[in-house]
C-alpha cells in the first residue's frame, strides 16, 4: 500500500527551479533514500513533505488525505509527520524530558511513562531526563531529537542528514540502531543526506536526484548494479566505464570478452564495472604477453583495500583503471599484473 | 584594581554618609512620607513602562524580522533611531507640543519612547540569531504558529528581554532632565532638588542610598530571574536563513504599529526642533555661545572616551585571557558602579572632592572621573569583544616568529581589538555628549556642553534658544546610533 504519493511537484525560488516535477512514491512501512549532491533540491522536496513550504504546482497525498494541491497546503503542525532536523534542534531551554514531551499535552495520561517509554526506545537512559540539551553529546542529542518525534506516532518520520554531524564510527552505529528502531515501529520513513553509503546502507528504496530531479528511483542494489546513466553510477560509487562492442549477453571491451546483463542489445555501447569486479593476479612472466595485462601506476593502501590505477598494456591510449583490490595482495607500482572480471557488466541504455 | 576601588567610590561613600550620620538620623531622614511617595512614583514608573517597552520592542522585532512587512530594513533602522535623540529632548518636544502633559502618563509616554529601542535592538538581533530548524520540529510535532511563538521562540528571547529591561529600568531610575521637564518626582529629580537647595545635605545623600538600593533591587531581581539556561543552538552547522511568516490582509494593520512608533518617538521631537528653529529664526544661532558649548562638548567628550578606554584595556584583557574568580569579581565592580545613575556619582564626587580634595572641586578631572565612572562598562564590553577576537594561540605564534611577549600583545591583540576599542570609545564618546546630570553637578564654573546649554535655555522655557542646541545634539549621535545599530546586525552574523 502506498502511503507517500508525489505528483509533479515543481517549485522554484525566484529564478532557480529547485524542483522540476517530482514524481515519487513511498510504501507504507519503507524505508526511503534520498540522496544527492548538495544543491540538488533534496531538502526542499523534504520540507515540502513536511509542510514548511508549499510547492508551486503538483500534489502531495499521504495515505488519502490530500496534503498540498499547488500552493494551497496543510500546515505542518496539522501533519501529523514527525521530523528530525540536521543537528536535532533540542529545545535549548527545556530539559530532555520537555524535549521529548513537547508535542504531548500536559494533561496526556501517562505522560511521564510515555516519555519514559520513548527514551527506553531511543535506548538512553532515564537518567538524562533531568539533562539540559547542551550536556548530552551529538549522537544522544540526535536520539533525543528522535524520541521527541517519535512521542506522536507519526505515520511518516522525516530524517533530514541527522547522523551527519556524528563522526564516523557513531554515525554507523546510530543509522543502525534508528533503522531497526524504526523498522520495528513500523514507521515509513524518510531520510535526506548527500551520503551515498549511508542511503544504500539504510533505506529499502533508494531515490537519487540530480538538478531538481530524480534521476532514478529503486532498491539499492539494482541502482548500484543497474544505474541507468554513468552520472548516477559514478554518484553511487566509483565506476569503471568503457566502450564496448555488444552482442546478446557478451561485450568486447578493452578487457576482452566479458559477459554482460544485456541479452537483447548489439552493437557499439558503454558498459560499466564496479572496481571490486576487478580481480588483479601477478602476472606469470611470459605466459599469455598482451592479453589483458596492465601495469600499476598508482599504489593507495587503505587499510582493508587497496586503490590501485592500472594502465592496460594492449590498449596504450586508453585512459587507466581503478581497482579496488584486497589490502592483503598490494602489488607495488611498476609490476606488471593480470586482470579478470567478476560478474556481470552493466550495459547502459542506448541514449546515454 | 585601582580602577575598580576608584567605581567602588561611589558606592562606599553611600554606605560612609550612612554609618556616619547613624541610625536616628538615617531613619528620621529616610522613613517619612516624602520618601514614600517618590517611592511609589519610581516604582509605578518602572513597573509600567518596562512592560509596555517590552510589549512593543517584541511586537517591533518580530515584524521587522520575520514579518513580510513592507520596507522592513527601513522600519528597523527607524525603530532604532530614537537612541540618537537624548531622553531630556524627547520630552522638550513634548511639553512644547503638548504643554499639558504631566504625571505619570506623561512619564510613562515618553520614557516608552526615549527606551524602547534599548530592548528592541537585543531582541531584534535574537530573532535573527535564531535556528529556524527549531520552529520547523515544534510545528510537525503539531503546534501552530501562536504555540510556536509563545513556547519556543519567546522562551529564546528572554535573555535579550531581560537585559534590555534591566538597561530600560536603570536608565527610569537615572534619569533626571526628562522628568523634571514633564513635572514628575522620582528620586532622581527630588535628589537634584535637595541638592541645589541645601548644597550637600544629609537628605540629599540618604535619598541617594535609598537610590542606589533601588538599583541594587532592579540588579537583583534581574540575575535573580535570568536563569541559568544556556540559549545557544545546540549542534553544529550553519542555520538556515528563518522565513518570514506573510501577514497578508493584515499588512495594512500592521504597518501602523511601526508607522505610529516612529511618529510618536521621531516625529515628534523632530518636528518641534523644525518648528522652534523656524520660529526662532536666525537670532537663536549666537554663535558666541554655540560655538564654545559644542567645542567644550567634543572636547569633554573625547578626553572622557579616551581615559574611559585606555583605563578598561588592563581590565578587558584580564578577563579574557585570565577569567578567574578575582577578575569577574573586579569586573562586577565595575559594573555596578556603572548601574548607579550619574546623580549618586556626582554626589559622591562633590561631598569627596569638597571634604578630602578640595582643589579638585569642580574641575574638568573630577568631571572626566565621573564620566569614567559611570561609562567604564560601555567600554570594557566592547573591548572585550575585540579582545576576544584575537584568540591566544595568534599570540602565540607570533612569540614563536620571535616576538616579545608585550610586542605580540600590542602587534596582534591589540592591532584585532581596534575595532572593539573604537566602538568602545564611540558609545562613550555618545554617553558623554547626551549626559546632563552629573555635568550640571560637577562641571566647573562656566563650562556649558550642549546638554547643560540647552537644559539652562529650555528651563528658562526659551525653547527656541534650545532648539539649536538638540538639534546638534541629535546630529552628534546619529552616526553613532547607526554604528550601534549596524553592530547589533553584525552580532547576529548577517
Amino acid at each position: 500500500m502506498t502511503t507517500l504519493d508525489l505528483h509533479a511537484v515543481h517549485k522554484t525560488y525566484g529564478r532557480v527551479t529547485a524542483l522540476a516535477g517530482i514524481d515519487l512514491q513511498v510504501h507504507e512501512g519503507s524505508r526511503t533514500a534520498i540522496v544527492g549532491p548538495s544543491g540538488s533540491g533534496k531538502t526542499s522536496l523534504l520540507r515540502i513533505i513536511a509542510g514548511f513550504e508549499a510547492p508551486d504546482t503538483g500534489r502531495v497525498l499521504l495515505g488519502d488525505q490530500l496534503l498540498a494541491d499547488g500552493p494551497s497546503i496543510v500546515p505542518a503542525h496539522r501533519r501529523g509527520i514527525g521530523y528530525v532536523p540536521q543537528d536535532g534542534a533540542l529545545f535549548p531551554h527545556l530539559s530532555v524530558a520537555d524535549n521529548v514531551g513537547f508535542g504531548l499535552p500536559r494533561n496526556t495520561p501517562q505522560r511521564a511513562k510515555r516519555i519514559a517509554e520513548l527514551m527506553d526506545m531511543v535506548a538512553l537512559d532515564a537518567a538524562m531526563l533531568q539533562r539540559r540539551p547542551h550536556e548530552l553529546s551529538g549522537g544522544q542529542q540526535q536520539r533525543v531529537a528522535l524520541a521527541r518525534a517519535l512521542a506522536l506516532r507519526p505515520r511518516l518520520m522525516l530524517l533530514d542528514e541527522p547522523f551527519s554531524a556524528l563522526d564516523t564510527g557513531l554515525r554507523a552505529a546510530t543509522r543502525k540502531a534508528v533503522a531497526q528502531l524504526l523498522q520495528s515501529a513500523g514507521i515509513t520513513t524518510i531520510l535526506v543526506t548527500h551520503d551515498q553509503a549511508e542511503a544504500l546502507s539504510f533505506a529499502d528504496q533508494v531515490a537519487v536526484m540530480r538538478e531538481g530531479r530524480l534521476a532514478q528511483v529503486g532498491r539499492p542494489m539494482d541502482l548500484y548494479l543497474r544505474p541507468t546513466d554513468p552520472a548516477t553510477a559514478n554518484f553511487l560509487g566509483e565506476a569503471v566505464v568503457l566502450p564496448a562492442q555488444l552482442s546478446p549477453g557478451w561485450a568486447e571491451c578493452a578487457l576482452g570478452r566479458v559477459s554482460t546483463n544485456d541479452l537483447q542489445r548489439s552493437g557499439a555501447g558503454q558498459i560499466m564495472l564496479r572496481p571490486e569486479q576487478l580481480q588483479l593476479t601477478e602476472a606469470a612472466a611470459g605466459t599469455e604477453p598482451g592479453f589483458c595485462q596492465g601495469v600499476v601506476l598508482e599504489a593507495d593502501f587503505c587499510g582493508p583495500v587497496s586503490e590501485l590505477t592500472v594502465r592496460l598494456l594492449a590498449h596504450e591510449g586508453s585512459a587507466p583503471l581503478l581497482v579496488r583490490s584486497p589490502g592483503l595482495y598490494a602489488p607495488a607500482v611498476g609490476t606488471t599484473v593480470s586482470i579478470a572480471v567478476q560478474g556481470q557488466a552493466h550495459v547502459f541504455a542506448a541514449s546515454a | 584594581m585601582l580602577v575598580t576601588l576608584a567605581a567602588l567610590l561611589p558606592l562606599g561613600f553611600v554606605a560612609w554618609v550612612g554609618i556616619q550620620a547613624g541610625w536616628t538620623t538615617v531613619s528620621a531622614l529616610v522613613f517619612r512620607p516624602r520618601v514614600g511617595e517618590l517611592l511609589v512614583n519610581t516604582g509605578l514608573l518602572v513597573l509600567v513602562t518596562v512592560p509596555i517597552c517590552v510589549l512593543l520592542a517584541v511586537a517591533l522585532a518580530w515584524l521587522t524580522e520575520r514579518s513580510d512587512l513592507p520596507g522592513a530594513r527601513t522600519w528597523a533602522w527607524l525603530a532604532a533611531a530614537p537612541l540618537a535623540v537624548p531622553a531630556f529632548v524627547h520630552s522638550y518636544a513634548w511639553i512644547s507640543l503638548a504643554p499639558g502633559l504631566y504625571g505619570l502618563g506623561g512619564g510613562v509616554l515618553v520614557s516608552v519612547l526615549a527606551y524602547f529601542p534599548f530592548l528592541y535592538l537585543p531582541v531584534a538581533a535574537a530573532l535573527r540569531r535564531l535556528d529556524p530548524a527549531m520552529e520547523d520540529a515544534a510545528a510537525s510535532l503539531g503546534e501552530g504558529p501562536w504555540e510556536v511563538f509563545f513556547r519556543v521562540v519567546l522562551p529564546q528571547l528572554r535573555l535579550a528581554i531581560w537585559g534590555g529591561a534591566l538597561l530600560v529600568g536603570l536608565h527610569l531610575l537615572a534619569e533626571y532632565g526628562l522628568y523634571v521637564t514633564i513635572r514628575f518626582d522620582t528620586f532622581t529629580t527630588a535628589i537634584v532638588d535637595q541638592f541645589q537647595s541645601t548644597y550637600n545635605g544629609p537628605a540629599a545623600n540618604m535619598l541617594a542610598g535609598v537610590l542606589v538600593l533601588c538599583c541594587f533591587a532592579l540588579l537583583g531581581v534581574e540575575s535573580g530571574t535570568r536563569g541559568h539556561e544556556r540559549y545557544a543552538r545546540v549542534g553544529s552547522g550553519s542555520a538556515r536563513q528563518p522565513r518570514r511568516s506573510s501577514l497578508g490582509r493584515l499588512t495594512a494593520l500592521c504597518m501602523w504599529l511601526p508607522a505610529l512608533t516612529a511618529v510618536l518617538s521621531l516625529g515628534v521631537p523632530l518636528v518641534t526642533l523644525a518648528r522652534w528653529l523656524v520660529a526662532g529664526g536666525t537670532s537663536v544661532w549666537n554663535l558666541a555661545e554655540l560655538g564654545p558649548a559644542l567645542w567644550q562638548t567634543l572636547l569633554l567628550a573625547l578626553a572622557g572616551a579616551l581615559l574611559t578606554t585606555v583605563v578598561s584595556v588592563p581590565m578587558a584583557w584580564l578577563s579574557i585571557r585570565a577569567p578567574g574568580r578575582v577578575q569577574r569579581v573586579l569586573e562586577g565592580g565595575n559594573y555596578l558602579a556603572g548601574s548607579l545613575p550619574g546623580i549618586v556619582v556626582a554626589l559622591a564626587l562633590v561631598t569627596i572632592t569638597v571634604r578630602v580634595a578640595l582643589p579638585l572641586y569642580q574641575t574638568v578631572f573630577t568631571v572626566l572621573l565621573a564620566y569614567m565612572l559611570m561609562f567604564l562598562p560601555r567600554a570594557l564590553v566592547s573591548l572585550r569583544a575585540g579582545i576576544a577576537q584575537a584568540p591566544v594561540e595568534l599570540e602565540q605564534a607570533a612569540r614563536s616568529l620571535g616576538r616579545s611577549p608585550t610586542q605580540a600583545l600590542w602587534q596582534i591583540t591589540m592591532r584585532l581589538a581596534a575595532p572593539g576599542a573604537a566602538s568602545g570609545v564611540a558609545m562613550v564618546f555618545l554617553a558623554i555628549t547626551n549626559e546632563l546630570t552629573a555635568t550640571l553637578l560637577l562641571a566647573p564654573n562656566g563650562t556649558q556642553t550642549l546638554a547643560t546649554a540647552f537644559w539652562a535655555h529650555s528651563s528658562e522655557i526659551d525653547y527656541a534658544g534650545a532648539a539649536p542646541y538638540a538639534l546638534i545634539m541629535v546630529l552628534l549621535s546619529l552616526p553613532l546610533t547607526w554604528l550601534l545599530y549596524l553592530q547589533s546586525r553584525r552580532m547576529a552574523g548577517r
